[in-house]
């Protein structure tokens, strides 16, 4: 039987209130916040976020597969799970492999891997979910969405935080919540025909299905972890499903966070285990061309996992506000920036193919003659000249302290006006490392303050998005 | 190794006046820049037996020789070079070079340099720079790490730390105003420094360095035959010339106020020049303020000023037209802006006219220079360059190290 080892999350910095969206269309605020990426962030560098979250002190050697699931990938030829393993520094020889089109692609992508290792084909796998939809301005959904990701490790012989017992998928047909290839914005059918036959009808099928099967009853259920596209909609299935909204239902988080698209009923398992205790079982269940419910018992190895991870909690806690809707626009690329001077020197994908292991894994090279760590990697130490006899080591894990800065208005767009420039000073033998700080109120930054690397998406140029890493305050 | 003193003498220089030229490319600012020093030399361009032309890169530069050689005409060796700010430098080096080895008689130094056919008022970014490494990196943006980190060294405020660099921007356009060619003839108040917009901070309009183009160039021959073309010729007494490996960001250890490649170049020219004491023996020096911050390490870093000490001379004043040195008598980058290629060529303009004793109005020329340097900084990562310019040819027997 397989389990799940660990997880983490991931929520970009940056909510925005709901009512700065009502009050830009002069119409009601839901109330609360929702999550929103950086104009640096996609699902490709939040998962990265999520699935070191998840590995913190765990051999990175031991992933034998990576599962990458998003609605919103930023490719639609050229696979991201492939990226997200090269920047969280995993070996090459894995399982690699994107699930999309579906808001059920998370919990497809968490099926795929409970039966590779229990297949056999891979010992520890991977699973991370990340969704950036995008609804139409003015839209119900503009304030119900949410950005996230969320990560699991799946294992059959590393020690379960949690057992996947049994699951249930029922797959439907019909158009309820819809983009079509050159769509940018979720379409959608009138919500009481896709609430009725769409969401409760699957999701009701595939929970009872699978209570059924394993002869369970309600009250035995800890927690009924159920996506839904807003609260009101999860506690009305909870009650007819005949648990107690009060006592065994998952928080949709749409309060203070929104609704996540593919990586949200990861997102809320998650939550779930950093309140759960050995013993609890818990009911899982996603909606999206149908319903994939897993029932799941929680081990006292769970306590194990709560620390040193930052998981939904976590990155919950940690947030700025972002000033304006317009900023909000912005950063999702509805409003276009406008455009600093352009770039001469084209990014070329020969160049960042050799630079990878500094660029994507972030590697510097420490020298085996004098010891001398530098980022970039250099083959010619910068200390005692020897030439070629370094081994590479991760910076990406390191966190360090900011030696100088600047605050540069003339790099500065109208999407992020100043640019804070940064030379940091690792933890890892005092590397340099030349980064813009992102995730940040600029006046705050001192020389001394500790940051933490991140994966974002640099540019776009030459056809290509060009990522890299920056550096934030420690969140 | 030989030094290159009072090998090359330099028999004529010329100067466009800099500043958006809106009207001229860069063909017209060669022409211009060339013909005044064919004039001040008296030479005729079927003179010129080679050519060294600096460049760096405006979007109709070309590749090559091609744009001195479509201009001028001259169908001649000729050899373009190219070496981020320092071009201007690296031009008038090589062509002393080609002086100083027996080659050539008569040599064209020539740096020219378009950089309001950009479209984007500052130097900018994404020139010469990794994708993604560097994305975002522009000049304000680097240059002010350099304040960030002097300010916190010393323990200045940043308040204190914008004064004392301010206090430069004041002394240069104070000294601009006067200059002719400048693009920026305007004096400034040190209030007007603090109150200006941030360009990155903590530097501020004022502390930068405008976007201009310009020309300048300089005709050099063997010194023994320096007399037959004028009596006042100027000699070269030195040349510096150093790079730092790694961008500064990326250097270990690195303090950020004490600059290897400013040491190595300026010791190197003082050893050629046989000089021991700069701020004593030097009577004018035209050095890259690119930003105030840079200007002030300069100080420091050429021995001008003890370390840590900028602050309190220049708070005396030492580097005004009246103190001790005048530094960017001209009024600098701040006030002639910094088309790459030309710059170092317009400061060493300055030293041979001040030695001269023609400085363009009475009430800007130094008295009695016998000896000064011009110098051009860029990168990143640093490369520093010197030239050290003297009035006599030293008759000492000594004269080489």
């Amino acid at each position: 039987m397989s389990g799940i080892i660990s997880y983490g999350a991931y929520v970009p910095i940056w909510r925005l209130n709901r009512d700065a969206i009502g009050a830009a269309w002069g119409r009601a605020s839901f109330g609360g916040e929702r999550s929103v990426a950086n104009n640096d962030e996609d699902t490709v560098t939040m998962a990265v976020e999520a699935v070191l979250d998840c590995l913190s002190g765990i051999d990175r050697n031991s992933i034998d597969g990576l599962y990458f699931a998003s609605t919103t990938a930023p490719f639609k030829e050229k696979q991201c799970a492939s990226m997200v393993a090269a920047a969280s520094d995993l070996r090459p020889d894995i399982i690699t492999m994107d699930f999309g089109n579906s808001l059920r692609a998370g919990t497809s992508a968490l099926r795929a891997a409970l039966d590779a290792v229990n297949s056999g084909s891979a010992e520890n796998v991977i699973v991370v979910a990340a969704d950036c939809r995008l609804a139409y301005p003015r839209s119900d959904y503009e304030q119900h969405f949410g950005d996230a990701t969320a990560a699991l490790l799946v294992s059959k012989k590393g020690k379960a935080i949690a057992n996947v017992k049994a699951s249930q998928t029922i797959s439907n047909e019909m158009y309820d919540l819809w983009r079509l290839d050159k769509d940018t914005f979720v379409q959608s059918w009138e919500d009481r025909f896709i609430i009725e036959h769409g969401y409760t009808e699957n999701m009701s099928k595939a929970i009872t299905g699978l209570m059924k099967k394993q002869n369970l009853t309600p009250a035995s259920i800890a927690k009924a972890v159920l996506y839904a596209p807003n609260a009101r909609t999860q506690q009305q299935l909870a009650r007819q499903l005949g648990f107690d909204p009060k006592t065994q239902l998952q928080d949709l988080l749409a309060a203070n966070l929104g609704v996540c698209g593919c990586a949200h009923t990861l997102l809320l398992l998650v939550a779930a285990l950093e309140e759960a205790k050995g013993g609890d079982n818990l009911i899982a269940s996603s909606y999206g061309d149908g319903s994939d419910a897993f029932l799941i018992e929680v081990t006292a190895e769970v306590d194990k996992v709560k620390e040193g991870r930052r998981g939904v909690k976590g990155f919950l806690a940690s947030k700025l506000a972002l000033p304006t809707y317009e900023r909000y626009l912005s950063y999702r690329g509805i409003l276009e920036p406008q455009p600093g001077e352009a770039f001469r020197l084209f990014p070329s994908a020969s160049v960042s193919w050799r630079e990878r292991n500094w660029s994507l894994r972030f590697h510097g090279s420490k020298c085996k003659s004098c010891g001398l760590v530098t980022f970039p990697i250099q083959r010619i130490c910068y200390q005692c000249q020897s030439k070629d006899d370094f081994e590479e080591v991760r910076l990406s894990d390191k966190k360090g302290k900011v030696y100088t800065f600047s605050l540069d208005n003339l790099a500065g767009r109208s999407d992020d006006p100043v640019i804070p420039q940064m030379v940091i000073e690792s933890d890892l033998e005092k590397a340099r490392i030349y980064s813009i700080m992102t995730d940040c109120d600029p006046k705050l930054i001192k020389i001394g303050m500790p940051v933490e690397m991140t994966f974002r998406r640099i540019y776009e140029g030459g056809g290509m998005y060009n990522y890299f890493w920056k550096c934030r305050p420690v969140r | 190794m030989e030094s290159i003193k009072d090998k090359v003498a330099i028999i004529g220089m010329g100067c466009t006046k800099f500043g958006e030229r809106w009207s001229s490319g860069l063909d017209d600012l060669a022409i211009e820049a060339a013909y005044e020093a064919y004039e001040d030399a008296g030479i005729a361009p079927k003179d010129i037996q080679a050519c060294w032309f600096g460049t760096v890169t405006a979007p109709a530069t070309g590749i090559g020789g091609t744009h001195a050689c479509n201009s001028l005409k001259l169908r001649i060796p000729m050899t373009r070079v190219e070496n981020w700010c320092i071009t201007g430098h690296e031009a008038l080096r090589n062509a002393c070079f080609g002086v100083a080895s027996g080659m050539y008689d008569v040599v064209l130094a020539l740096g020219v340099e378009k950089l309001k056919d950009t479209g984007f008022p500052g130097l900018g970014t994404g020139r010469g720079m990794g994708p993604v490494l560097e994305a975002r990196r522009t000049s304000p943006g680097s240059f002010s790490l350099i304040a960030t980190r002097y300010f916190y060294t010393y323990n200045l405020s940043p308040e204190e730390g914008k004064k004392t660099i301010g206090k430069i921007a004041v002394k240069n356009h104070n000294n601009g105003s006067m200059h002719p060619k400048a693009h920026f003839r305007n004096k400034i108040t040190l209030e007007q420094v603090m109150n200006a917009p941030i360009i990155a901070w903590p530097l501020g309009l004022f502390d930068c360095c405008g976007n201009s183009d310009g020309a300048a160039a300089a005709i050099l021959v063997p010194a023994s035959q320096a007399k037959k073309f004028r009596s006042d010729p100027v000699y070269i007494k030195g040349l510096g010339q150093s790079f730092d490996p790694l961008l500064p960001h990326a250097r270990p250890n690195f303090d950020w106020v004490n600059w290897d490649a400013l040491q190595n170049s300026s010791r190197q020219a003082y050893e050629q020049a046989g000089i021991k004491n700069p701020r004593e023996e030097l009577d004018i020096a035209e050095v890259h303020d690119c930003f105030t911050i840079t200007e002030l390490a300069i100080y420091e870093n050429f021995g001008f000023s003890a370390k840590g000490k900028a602050k309190e001379d220049i708070d005396a004043g030492f580097f005004e037209l009246t103190g001790g040195l005048p530094v960017n008598a001209d009024g600098g980058l701040k006030c002639f802006g910094h088309p790459v290629g030309a710059s170092g060529l317009r400061m060493t303009y300055e030293v041979y006219k001040q030695i001269q004793g023609k400085a363009q109005l009475p009430e800007r020329q130094l008295k009695d220079v016998r000896l000064g340097l011009s110098h051009t900084f860029g990168g990143p990562p640093q490369v520093s360059a010197v030239a050290i310019l003297g009035r006599e040819l030293d008759k000492s027997k000594d004269k080489y190290r």
